[in-house]
């Protein structure tokens, strides 16, 4: 319950700051709100269950296609539907589509380890633009998504950037906040034990195979969702949003804010959005020759550059360095089962060690 | 285990706090976006890196330089042309990130010259809503024709329809009776293609019909059927790289039929540099292609258009992609100085709308108030000795028919500086 109040608090917080942003930074917010939601799921993924997946980029693009198939079905079905009953299909959609798919991978992953896995996932990301050509999604182009106006009530108060992004920020805290709810309670437990031993784990009565495919499909739908909140932001689901790079950058972004921290999520999420606009819009300030060269090549290098450094430095992430900030309020937390700092580094070393 | 959540909302409290100061979005009622007392700010999209980079990123550089020109000349009413080149690597995504931030960060007067299909489709509806001219749309889908839905969007490419009919109607004039064959991309610009052609020989008149994908860079099978069917014109919807591709898997089949390509996939020079130097005066011989653009070797536009690109575009290979861009740049030109000397975007595209723009195309330009696309006929053009120039016929495609019409080039005026209308009563 305190979860959930603290998330309702959190997200009225980032509500409230779209009033500060101007329309692209709103943007930027939509499509982090979006990019924090998929982390999240990844970062409890990998940072309890130990199992490393590559491809949560198509689990978002499945969510978003299951977002723009469904929402554009009601809304031609029902053309009197208002948004709110479009917007709810359309994230029906991308949490069945997203849901289905990572319980289907699920399944695999509970018989595969490490880089088997890994390569798994890795297949699917690269199956990605094929698959988009021979199934009915519209190939190259994508799948378009209904567009959602400012009501009439707040269209002089704000921009549609700004109401996008509160959209995008609801259904961040719609996707992520059950995540918090799991990783805090039993089933995150679970996870925990099957991470430390598996054989320990089943000789207590835990099922590490059930538990398994159950976090890859608790992970999934998360990242569904924040796939739905990218389509509500640009109106369109292509395969080339959801390339190789950008699925790297959502572990990238997991293991710099810190595996299995979802504070950590969302700071790796604006990383991974605002560090390569950054990077672009220095490279306009050096000669074209050199900013061409460097644009879009720099970004990659500088992440892989970041990525080793956290690695090396801080194997717990940004998250890991915040927690190192003084607390004040010490009595609850020594009680607390676990700390980030061993839970997050026998994660990466499980993940890592096997690659 | 409560403390991630409650440093979260410390994060996100800073985060907010922090942002406090910036910028706000709501609405407001400005000056015209873009504009100031001497510069006029413009934003474009284009392929710069990514799979359509080899055959269009030559465009843009070819406007901006254009602009340059006209800029070290006085510009036009007294602003220069600011032109802000976004890269989208093709892809819609990249372009709907590009376009948001040409129009809040950047707050360009216009969007000109956005290339591609599928990238431009993604953001119609958003410049739609924003109310931004969005003009000359590197494609020739006929999606950007569409007044009543899109008022501020305008063609500038011959539609797809328009060069398939006029290709196929210069291969049933030249080689009467003999078996045409389509292949054409897997998009609208394949299917546009084809549709025109089929508009001249009817639903049953093709030999064999193939498609590729841009994914997959072989098409030795459908190269096979065709040369199986005993096609002898082949009609291509193929971008450039494609083009050479189809070309190249026919010459080692030792198979050398009739090459009748669009005008997107068509370029020459382009070509050339795909196929080299020595092997592509042998197997483009006699390729037929379409223009509307100025492209013979000795016209006054082309050799104005080397001037600049030897001076402002540090003598970039000069190909039609050159002319095609500094067209757009002339274009653009001409339209803004019709706009008045303080330029609004309702009298942008009234401008555009009014049809008083003559462009320099060798056809008249179709644009007014119901019509937004530019191009309606095409002229023949026809590789002889490693020289691409008009062939002669001109054909015009409208209600189902083509025509064949006259020519009519547009005379160069005033070294390609657009000047205000007569009467116009600006201080220059």
């Amino acid at each position: 319950m305190r979860t959930t109040l603290r998330a309702a608090l959190i997200a009225l917080v980032a509500i409230a700051a779209t009033f500060g942003l101007d329309p692209f930074r709103n943007y930027q917010l939509a499509t982090a709100a979006g990019v924090f939601a998929a982390v999240a799921g990844l970062t409890v993924l990998v940072g309890l269950t130990g199992q490393l997946s590559l491809g949560h980029a198509v689990l978002m693009a499945a969510g978003g296609y299951g977002y723009a198939a469904a929402a554009t079905a009601v809304e031609d079905a029902a053309p009197g539907a208002g948004p709110a009953v479009v917007l709810v299909a359309g994230l029906g959609g991308a949490a069945a589509a997203s849901g289905a798919l990572g319980l289907l991978l699920g399944l695999a992953a509970a018989r595969l380890r490490g880089p088997y896995l890994a390569g798994l996932t890795l297949a699917l990301v690269i199956a990605l633009p094929s698959a988009a050509n021979v199934l009915p999604l519209g190939g190259d182009q994508g799948l378009p998504a209904p567009f959602f106006p400012v009501p009439e009530a707040l269209s002089a108060l704000i921009a549609v950037e700004q109401w996008h992004a509160w959209l995008a920020i609801a259904i961040a805290a719609v996707a992520v906040t059950p995540l918090a709810v799991i990783r805090g309670g039993r089933a995150g437990l679970r996870m925990r034990a099957v991470l430390d031993d598996e054989t320990a784990a089943g000789l207590s009565g835990v099922d590490p195979a059930l538990v398994k495919t159950g976090a890859f499909a608790a992970s999934a739908i998360p990242a569904g969702l924040g796939g739905a909140v990218l389509a509500v932001a640009t109106q369109q689901v292509t395969p080339g949003g959801y390339g190789l790079g950008f699925s790297l950058l959502l572990v990238v972004a997991a293991v710099v804010g810190g595996l299995g921290s979802i504070g950590g999520a969302a700071i790796g999420a604006v990383l991974v959005v605002v560090l390569p606009w950054l990077i672009d819009t220095a490279a306009e300030a050096v000669p074209a020759e050199l900013g061409r060269r460097l644009d879009g090549n720099l970004a990659v290098l500088l992440f892989g550059a970041v990525v080793i450094a956290v690695v090396l430095a801080r194997p717990d992430g940004v998250a890991g360095l915040l927690n190192r900030l003084p607390r004040r309020r010490p009595s609850t937390d020594d009680t607390a089962p676990s700390n980030h700092a061993p839970l997050s580094t026998t994660a990466l070393s499980k993940s890592t060690k096997l690659l | 285990m409560h403390t991630p959540t409650s440093r979260t909302a410390v994060a996100a409290l800073t985060a907010a706090a922090l942002l406090g100061a910036a910028a706000c979005s709501t609405p407001d009622e400005d000056d015209t976006p873009g504009i100031t007392d001497d510069t006029v700010t413009i934003g474009t999209h284009q392929p710069l890196t990514g799979p359509a980079a080899a055959g269009y990123s030559t465009i843009s550089a070819a406007t901006a330089a254009y602009f340059a020109y006209v800029n070290d000349n006085g510009g036009i009413h007294g602003r220069d042309i600011e032109y802000v080149v976004k890269d989208d690597a093709y892809d819609p995504a990249q372009t709907q990130t590009a376009v948001r931030e040409l129009v809040t960060e950047d707050e360009v007067f216009a969007i000109v010259n956005g290339l591609g299909t599928p990238t431009h489709s993604a953001v119609l509806d958003y410049l739609d809503e924003q109310e931004v001219p969005d003009l000359f749309v590197s494609s020739g889908a006929l999606t950007w024709n569409q007044p009543g839905v899109y008022p501020n969007t305008f063609a500038f490419n011959a539609d797809y329809v328009t060069e398939g009919a006029a290709l196929a109607q210069y291969a049933v004039d030249q080689h009467p009776g003999a078996l045409i064959c389509v292949l054409g991309q897997d998009d609208d610009y394949g299917e546009g293609i084809l549709e025109g052609v089929e508009m001249v020989v009817g639903g049953n008149g093709l030999a064999e019909i193939q498609t590729y994908s841009t994914s997959n860079q072989d098409v030795t099978a459908q190269i096979g059927a065709m040369m199986e069917a005993g096609c002898e014109v082949n009609v291509l919807g193929t971008i450039n790289g494609f083009t050479a591709l189809a070309v190249g898997t026919a010459a080692e089949l030792d198979w050398f039929p009739q090459w009748y390509v669009s005008s997107s996939g068509g370029d020459y020079p382009t070509l050339v540099g795909y196929l080299g130097e020595d092997v592509a005066p042998l197997v483009l011989q006699g390729m037929v292609s379409v223009n509307y653009l100025p492209f013979s070797p000795d016209d006054e536009w082309v050799e104005l258009f080397r001037r600049i690109n030897d001076e402002y575009n540090d003598g970039a290979p000069f190909t039609g992609n050159t002319v095609f861009g500094m067209s757009v740049g002339y274009l653009f030109a001409e339209a803004l100085a019709a706009a008045g000397a303080d330029p609004t975007r309702e009298s942008l595209v009234a401008a555009v709308e009014s049809g008083d723009l003559v462009g320099n195309g060798i056809v008249p330009l179709a644009y007014s108030e119901d019509d937004h696309a530019a191009y309606r006929s095409v002229g023949i053009t026809v590789v002889n000795e490693g020289v691409q120039d008009y062939a002669g016929p001109v054909y015009s495609v409208g209600a189902g028919r083509v025509t064949a019409v006259e020519a009519q080039p547009v005379p160069l005026e005033n070294d390609g500086i657009p000047q205000p209308p007569q009467g116009d009563g600006s201080d220059e």
